[in-house]
């Protein structure tokens, strides 16, 4: 079964993309909607760039195609910082007002970081992604930076759901057997949260009669229904296991683009709405170790970066949780380094995964000798996610784990404590090691493409950029900023925490050794248990149905039966009489009348 | 063309690779005994983090206690990686 799935996958990646030396269409369309939306800039929604843009791509030669994959986004990310501070656009509909241009500061932090991963995602895929793929790509992307600018939770949610649709496509696009049943599974979790989403929102405006979106307390049914609806698209637990099952059935473009939005909108819009609710604490605390502990027993490179997603975002659920300024700007600031770290582990892995046609740790290994670039880069993304000092991650995630300490929640400081430890032993050490060292695999692979690499130092010079000058993040985040990462004591402690975390995995090497295996989560229920109480369904339907079939059957036979025995030609009423004993009646007949005449 | 094995993967490098190691540790901690490490929780009475060594400690043996964690759980959850394919 798993055989024939990559080889075709990698056929169509392959192909090439036709060029054709268009030049005229890439202009008029770039300028009608660089005018349109200019013209319009207080009033238009930057995220219908792409989605209008998105629409355009199936109609377009390949040259206006790469245009508008990398133009929009950076036409995109102008408008994002166009649009006023103040803006707020109202429009009514049907008895409720909807703000779909609402520019506030955690919004533009996250379409931001939003527009650049579109636009390293789109270099990312050139001459790779099918035209299906870059079209939900456009979608997808232009729908997150949607739900960041909605001032309401009509408008959250309609961007909410394109998102689903885009991201869905995304993974049925890779067009293998494994990733359409993997999106078809996606697509059912997400419209079970959209519908818990909307049960919610409806139930808000019936009882408060406003849609804004504002901090919500977690005291009402609707309020605590719009949170579960936020929390699936988080990956939090009891359905966290959608990420690791689609994301990496994706092609490697695909879940580059994939890990970046759906479950940092969610972040976002937990931000927004959810600051301060305390049991987000606990709910992130369980994902930081669900994403570890899974992640240690995992076999296939991308699904340890996917289990790696849930451990971020756990620390940004938990910081939102948390509830303090300096939390809600360490989840903001983590979602934004987060973005692009994780988007580089995956453009490393997607680039080995391209070029050797392999995922498994099992079969990988010693790649550095002939993809040094590209395991420098994974090794930057390692670094920047285990919060090495001079990486994003380290001057963000600090924000997180101070405002426990300043809070004085101890435990809850512990556990981040261990948990940053457990991130370097689970991603930062165990992907490069794996995949680019460990023992020769004898594998000899190329570099993936030019426009892979170029994509690779983008994001690697971003991930340092922000860890060299995190003033350049903080000046953005949504709240002033007096915290000091870089001090003596923080670097030394830091240090110690990840290079004795590093310690223990070679002691423990042994015990790490990959299997070929997977390891059930709670997806078992839909995937098995459900599947297999379905078939057990089905089967008494089937006899049922049969039974009852065959009873009618015997019924009507029986009907028939009877019908024959008396129609039939043996049958009583339709037995031929011969003449004689006509003859003989009407003799008697007329004898009877004749004595009752007599009488 | 036999290519020659890479000196990471040579055997008699291993011994070198691991004091590498255990020096680089070394010098993370040693910068540790001369510098006091602020309260983090000065309203709580928990001063074990201001002892000398605290994060590496702590790092390792979380890391430790997370590692033998997943290969208990593994023993309930591992299943075959063709398991949802049949």
């Amino acid at each position: 079964m798993l055989k024939p799935a990559l080889p075709p996958m990698l056929g169509v990646l392959a192909r090439p993309v036709r060029e054709t030396a268009h030049r005229k269409p890439i202009a008029t369309a770039l300028t009608l909607l660089a005018l349109g939306s200019l013209l319009l800039w207080r009033l238009f929604p930057p995220g219908l760039v792409m989605i209008l843009g998105a629409a355009l791509i199936p109609f377009v030669t390949a040259e206006t195609r790469r245009a508008l994959v990398l133009g929009l986004p950076i036409l995109t990310l102008v408008l994002v910082w166009l649009v006023p501070a103040d803006a707020s656009l109202s429009i009514g509909f049907l008895d409720a007002r909807l703000a779909p241009v609402h520019a506030t500061a955690e919004g533009r932090l996250f379409a931001t970081v939003f527009a650049i991963m579109a636009f390293a995602g789109g270099l990312y895929g050139l001459g790779q992604a099918r035209p299906l793929e870059v079209t939900a790509t456009l979608l997808y992307a232009g729908s997150a930076i949607g739900v960041t600018f909605a001032g309401d939770l009509l408008t959250l949610f309609i961007y909410w759901e394109l998102m689903a649709l885009g991201s869905t496509t995304i993974i049925f696009a890779a067009g293998t057997a494994r990733a359409r049943g993997a999106s078809l599974r996606y697509l059912l979790v997400h419209l079970l949260g959209g519908v818990v989403l909307m049960a919610g929102i409806v139930g808000h405006l019936v009882e408060t009669g406003s849609l804004a979106l504002t901090p919500l307390g977690t005291d009402s049914w609707p309020a605590i229904l719009i949170l579960i609806g936020f929390l699936v698209n988080a990956g939090a637990p009891p359905l966290s296991a959608w990420i690791p099952d689609a994301y990496p059935e994706a092609t490697p473009s695909g879940m580059v683009v994939l890990s970046a939005f759906t479950t940092k909108t969610a972040v976002f819009a937990l931000l927004m709405v959810f600051p301060g609710t305390e049991i987000l604490i606990w709910i992130g605390l369980y994902m930081v170790f669900y994403g570890i502990i899974y992640a240690l027993l995992e076999n296939d490179m991308r699904r340890i970066l996917a289990y790696s997603i849930v451990n971020q975002v756990g620390f940004m659920v938990c910081a939102i949780g948390i509830g303090t300024e300096l939390a809600l700007n360490g989840a903001a600031a983590h979602a934004f380094a987060h973005i692009i770290y994780k988007a580089l582990l995956l453009m490393s892995a997607g680039g080995v995964l391209l070029m050797t046609g392999k995922r498994k740790c099992t079969d990988l290994g010693g790649l550095f000798q002939s993809m040094p670039i590209t395991a420098m880069h994974g090794i930057v993304g390692a670094l920047a996610i285990s919060a090495f000092p001079l990486t994003s991650g380290f001057v963000t995630k600090s924000l997180e784990t101070s405002a426990a300490a300043d809070e004085g929640l101890l435990i809850v400081w512990l556990l981040l404590l261990a948990a940053s430890a457990g991130v370097f032993l689970h991603a930062g050490i165990k992907f490069p090691w794996f995949v680019f060292f460990q023992r020769d695999s004898g594998l000899r692979p190329a570099e993936p493409p030019q426009t892979m690499r170029a994509a690779m130092w983008l994001l690697s010079g971003l991930c340092i950029l922000i860890g060299v000058f995190p003033g350049l993040l903080y000046a953005i985040l949504p709240y002033p900023v007096t915290y000091r990462p870089y001090t003596f004591e923080h670097v030394m402690t830091q240090l110690q925490l990840l290079l004795f975390a590093g310690f223990a995995f070679f002691v423990m090497l042994d015990q790490m050794k990959r299997t070929l295996t997977i390891s059930l989560d709670l997806d078992w229920f839909y995937r098995r248990s459900f599947h297999a109480l379905g078939l057990r369904l089905a089967d008494r339907v089937a006899s049922a149905h049969a039974r009852l079939e065959g009873r009618a059957r015997a019924a009507t036979a029986r009907l028939i039966d009877a019908l024959a025995a008396h129609n039939g030609p043996q049958g009583a009423l339709a037995r031929t009489r011969p003449t004689g004993s006509m003859v003989l009646w009407v003799a008697i007949m007329l004898g009877a009348s004749l004595l009752l005449y007599i009488r | 063309m036999a290519e020659q094995i890479h000196w990471l993967y040579r055997k008699e490098n291993r011994p070198k690779l691991w004091a590498i190691q255990i020096t680089i540790l070394a010098l993370t901690l040693l910068p540790g005994l001369f510098i006091q490490v602020h309260h983090h929780f000065p309203a709580e009475r928990f001063s074990l983090d201001t002892s000398p060594g605290f994060f590496a400690w702590f790092g390792f043996i979380s890391c430790a206690w997370m590692v033998a964690l997943a290969k208990f759980l593994g023993r309930f959850i591992k299943r075959d990686d063709t398991y949802y394919d049949a």
